[in-house]
């Protein structure tokens, strides 16, 4: 089921480009009464003031190391990700295991623009107009089974188009997890274009999951392989540092980073003389996803 | 080889240095400005002007070794190498103090106190204060002995300001562990004892 979730952001904030008119058409059409239904003045984190990053920049300064550390290496090297005859082999506690091409992921969904926050864990963030649906809906194409509590994904890893593979710069291939109920929330989505464009290699081509509440490094891209697991399953960056990296990393102002204060953070594309602004608990979905968290200590989960 | 290049450089007047110290700044600021350096213009200064410094530091420390074992005489530009990456630090400083931070107090004293990398990279930067201040002839008449002394800090300056790049980066990254490895090395020469024949040359 889509459009659980709207934006209270119209696409007329999107720097409108010509590629989109068309689109825009086709979904005003499709979707009248869920986009009328949005306008009703319902209270949304995404404040009415938000301005989407440009292209250029949503493309152009992105972590995706295994095309390099540098905020410009993924734009410079990720051309070479080989995205043909992509699938993403769905296992572990689901009626129906096996591969999944991008055609059976996505037959019979629709797909939604999303304009989230997002924050990365470095301290800097932007707007992002997504295109893709609910994680929700493709799992259930799978069919997840009752005991399955966490989600565990994978990274592709071409090593002979990945040069930051090859330099072994973290351990490859990089690997996340949500908890089952985060994965299913109608917020989480798996992104397959942003400006109505395909996704950029560099923003994780062809399919990557999309988690605004948490920092950016657990929206992993390029996604081939989605497991169905008991146990929480190990995450990248956790495995390096677990003092810096916690398995939920919600975004939380409040619960400081040994690497970078999360008090506030860097607007990209504001210029050299733009101020730093502050960082809304769970990056501005609190209304949306406290409830997950209901009785944890976000200080000790972070 | 060596000797033309000596020769050379002692008609340059170590006062050039200063006139050309500004120019890599006001390019990078001119690159912020114009959106040249990417869609993060406030990192990218942060980091060209840290790096330079950084690189000037290294310079700095290269005097030494480089006449001892190439014969090659930059010590007339020392004192200009080492003042000019002070003001880079500074620059470095105040970009973060200003620009990153927006003098968010608070939050600045918080990551110099909490932040590891930070710490170090602030007392890399405090410790080069006192020999900004006392590069100048006065200064060195009148410390004598104990100048020389005081100057020997720029040892764990540049030491800190190495670490605080490794330390800043996730991961395990190339760049700031070759001139982690650049520094070491530097420091390693200095305490190798001078080669007899390179020092009749001398």
């Amino acid at each position: 089921m889509a459009f659980r979730w709207s934006n209270t952001l119209t696409r007329a904030d999107v720097t409108p480009e010509p590629i989109w008119l068309n689109r825009r058409q086709i979904i005003a059409g499709l979707t009248a009464a869920g986009v009328a239904g949005s306008l009703g003045g319902q209270a949304h984190a995404a404040g009415e003031d938000l301005e989407p990053n440009s292209f250029e920049d949503i493309t152009s300064y992105n972590n995706y190391y295994e095309f390099g550390t540098g905020k410009g290496d993924p734009a410079a090297n990720a051309a070479a990700l080989d995205t043909s005859n992509w699938s993403i082999e769905i296992d572990g506690m689901v009626d129906k295991p096996g591969r999944y091409t991008m055609a059976d992921l996505t037959e019979g969904l629709t797909e939604e623009e999303r304009i989230y926050r997002f924050r990365c864990v470095e301290a800097w963030s932007m707007i992002v107009p997504w295109n893709g649906f609910e994680l929700a809906d493709m799992l259930a194409k799978a069919g997840v089974q009752e005991g399955a509590r966490y989600l565990a994904f994978e990274t592709v890893v071409q090593p002979e188009n990945m040069p930051g593979v090859r330099r072994k710069v973290i351990p490859f291939p990089y690997v996340e997890g949500l908890r089952i109920d985060e994965a299913m929330h109608p917020l989480t989505m798996m992104a397959t274009g942003i400006y109505g464009k395909p996704m950029p290699n560099q923003n994780g081509a062809p399919i990557r999951l999309v988690v605004p509440w948490k920092y950016g490094f657990k929206s992993i891209k390029s996604i081939v392989k989605i497991s169905l697991v008991e146990d929480e399953p190990p995450t990248t960056w956790n495995m390096l540092n677990a003092r810096e990296y916690g398995f939920y990393s919600n975004v939380n102002p409040e619960v400081s980073h040994p690497r970078w204060s999360q008090a506030s953070e860097r607007a990209i594309g504001g210029g050299l003389f733009a101020k730093r602004q502050e960082t809304l608990m769970f990056n501005g979905y609190e209304k949306e996803v406290a409830a997950l968290y209901d009785g944890m200590d976000l200080t000790k989960n972070y | 080889m060596i000797d033309t290049l000596n020769t050379t450089l002692r008609k340059l007047p170590a006062w050039t240095l200063y006139l050309l110290a500004p120019l890599p700044a006001a390019f990078w600021l001119w690159q912020g400005a114009t959106g040249a350096s990417g869609p993060e213009p406030i990192k990218a200064l942060e980091h060209s002007l840290g790096e330079f410094a950084l690189q000037l530091l290294i310079v700095g420390l290269a005097v030494t070794p480089l006449r001892k074992w190439t014969g090659l005489n930059l010590l007339k530009f020392r004192r200009a190498i080492g003042v000019v990456s002070f003001f880079y630090v500074l620059l470095h400083f105040l970009t973060w103090l200003v620009l990153d931070m927006s003098l968010l107090w608070g939050q600045i004293l918080g990551d110099i106190v909490k932040r590891p990398y930070i710490t170090i990279g602030f007392i890399g930067f405090v410790l080069l204060i006192p020999l900004a201040i006392t590069s100048n002839n006065a200064s060195v008449r009148k410390l004598g002995a104990r100048w020389r002394k005081l100057h020997k800090l720029v040892y764990p300056a540049v030491l800190l300001g190495g670490l605080h790049w490794v330390w800043l980066a996730k991961g395990w990254q190339v760049e700031p562990m070759l001139y982690m490895g650049a520094i070491l090395a530097i420091l390693a020469l200095r305490m190798i004892p001078k080669p007899r024949k390179r020092a009749i040359v001398a």
